[in-house]
């Protein structure tokens, strides 16, 4: 396959020249795939621990439909936030579609599950560890989540990584409500799509590694913070 | 700590909703469009002429003719430029369009790899060709998209006399995906597949495969552009729209893109003025 060695000298001819287009797609994606996970971690994290710490009828359910929702397909989501902002749907009026807060939407439907149900597994296990210390001390339920939470930080960092890891891969989603539009709501993924239609399987596959670089650093960057902040806090 | 990060968060989301509000107060229009016109280049070529000449920006959504019919019927878009005509007559009688005018035109072309095992090679009728190809049930890829290369493609396995539908997922195979990705599937499969000239051109991932029916009348494509009713959707910037219309239409519009050409070729032919 001469395709991979071309890959490889497309990816580094993308990476020195550095042209502003390129620049301008990688910013755009990790715009949008940062502030998806924010908005889905404002939502998850405090949703999972609602789920770990409280008991009330239904609750199984509940948990069950968000691990299962971890598998949302992203075409499906795309569809359906398309059809809430399409100008014949029910948000039309807010004329989002076609725009980055648009792609911002759909990811954030997609990566808040991830977030909520593994945020319920690690607060959940780390209760059974306070639960007693916490009752001993008279926390109400709001202290218990804020405690909970705030310990299990590290830990939740992976839930985040993981949220992150599928915002910044998924192509379904944002192709349907971003439109793939050239300097407006392309994409690092949507441009690889693209490469591969009009027959550039090398650049696509240079974007391709591209994209794993990025989230090589995202990813090592947020994990050495995280190895810092623990040394600093156990010191 | 807790309260810092919780600002810095919601700092990071007001600074990345503010862009985006922006973005949609400037003056630009969507149109709804093609693969095929997106992905030989047209569009890079044409755009920014129209955007100089007029200072408004033209925002592409590239997706198969069914469904940018169906976008613009939701009123999500301003102007609709497809190939199919049948299909934009009747968008336009339903109230949807305002009026359709010819853009420009290129032509289908069948194309097969090397070893050509229907034997159609150098053929310029596209109906025996396609009869040969279910005789030998050589593998054909099609796109299987309701897209206006489709639509195309099954009216001329009519005139062959010829129904695929009862050999899918035999010799005839459906991708269900846009012209490039199909070209991509039927050059991995060695089977053949209909395409249109520009998008054939333009392909980066050709191979062995090449052209094996051309010339033939009916494998004319002709391209044509529509203005989204503005009684029907308020939201239409038919001012805008307009604009993009006459220009397109205009001699400065169709001699651009006679002008747009790869390999030393002419990929479309502007025929405002003939309709």
């Amino acid at each position: 396959m001469q395709d991979f060695g071309a890959a490889f000298a497309e990816a580094f001819a993308l990476i020195v020249g550095l042209d502003a287009e390129l620049v301008a797609i990688i910013g755009l994606s990790l715009r949008v795939t940062f502030s998806a996970v924010i908005i889905a971690c404002l939502l998850g994290l405090p949703l999972g621990a609602l789920l770990a710490v409280g008991r009330f009828p239904g609750r199984g359910v509940v948990i069950v439909v968000i691990s299962a929702l971890m598998g949302l397909p992203p075409v499906v989501v795309g569809l359906a936030v398309y059809l809430m902002l399409s100008s014949a749907g029910p948000l039309g009026v807010l004329q989002l579609l076609y725009t980055p807060t648009a792609m911002i939407i759909a990811q954030a439907v997609l990566v808040t599950p991830i977030v909520a149900a593994l945020t319920r597994q690690v607060v959940e296990d780390l209760h059974g560890e306070y639960d007693e210390l916490l009752r001993s001390m008279g926390s109400s339920r709001l202290g218990t989540i804020a405690t909970l939470l705030w310990d299990a930080r590290y830990s939740l960092l992976t839930a985040a990584l993981a949220g992150l890891g599928r915002a910044l891969a998924e192509v379904g989603a944002v192709m349907i409500v971003g439109g793939n539009i050239a300097h407006v709501t392309r994409v690092m993924t949507t441009a690889i799509a693209l490469e591969t239609s009009k027959g550039e399987l090398a650049l696509a596959l240079g974007l391709g590694i591209i994209l794993v670089c990025l989230s090589i650093l995202i990813n090592a960057g947020l994990l050495g913070l995280r190895r810092t902040a623990e040394r600093l806090a156990y010191a | 700590m807790q309260v810092k990060a919780l600002t810095f968060a919601v700092a990071l989301v007001a600074a990345t909703a503010i862009p985006a509000a922006a973005a949609w107060a400037e003056d630009f229009i969507i149109v709804q469009s093609t693969t095929s016109t997106q992905n030989s280049g047209l569009y890079d070529h044409l755009l920014p002429q129209f955007q100089e000449a007029s200072g408004i920006e033209v925002r592409v959504v590239a997706v198969g003719t069914g469904q940018a019919i169906k976008n613009a019927r939701n009123c999500d878009g301003d102007v609709l430029l497809v190939h199919a005509k049948p299909a934009e007559e009747k968008f336009v009688t339903e109230g949807y369009g305002v009026s359709r005018a010819d853009v420009m035109y290129n032509d289908f072309v069948i194309v097969g790899p090397a070893d050509d095992p229907a034997g159609i090679g150098g053929g310029a009728d596209v109906a025996e060709a396609l009869a040969k190809i279910k005789q030998s049930e050589a593998v054909f890829a099609s796109r299987g998209d309701d897209s206006g290369t489709h639509k195309k493609e099954l009216a001329l396995w009519n005139a062959a006399d010829v129904d695929p539908s009862s050999a899918s997922g035999t010799w005839y195979r459906e991708t269900g995906s846009g012209m490039g990705a199909t070209l991509n599937v039927a050059i991995g499969m060695g089977a053949y597949t209909m395409t249109d000239r520009a998008t054939w051109i333009a392909f980066g991932n050709k191979q062995n495969h090449r052209i094996v029916v051309e010339g033939d009348t009916r494998l004319f494509n002709q391209y044509g552009v529509i203005l989204v009713n503005p009684e029907r959707c308020e939201n239409v910037k038919a001012e805008m729209g307009q604009r993009f219309i006459d220009w397109i239409l205009s001699d400065e519009g169709q001699s651009a893109i006679a002008d747009y050409t790869r390999d030393g070729q002419q990929l479309f032919f502007p025929n405002a003025r003939m309709s």
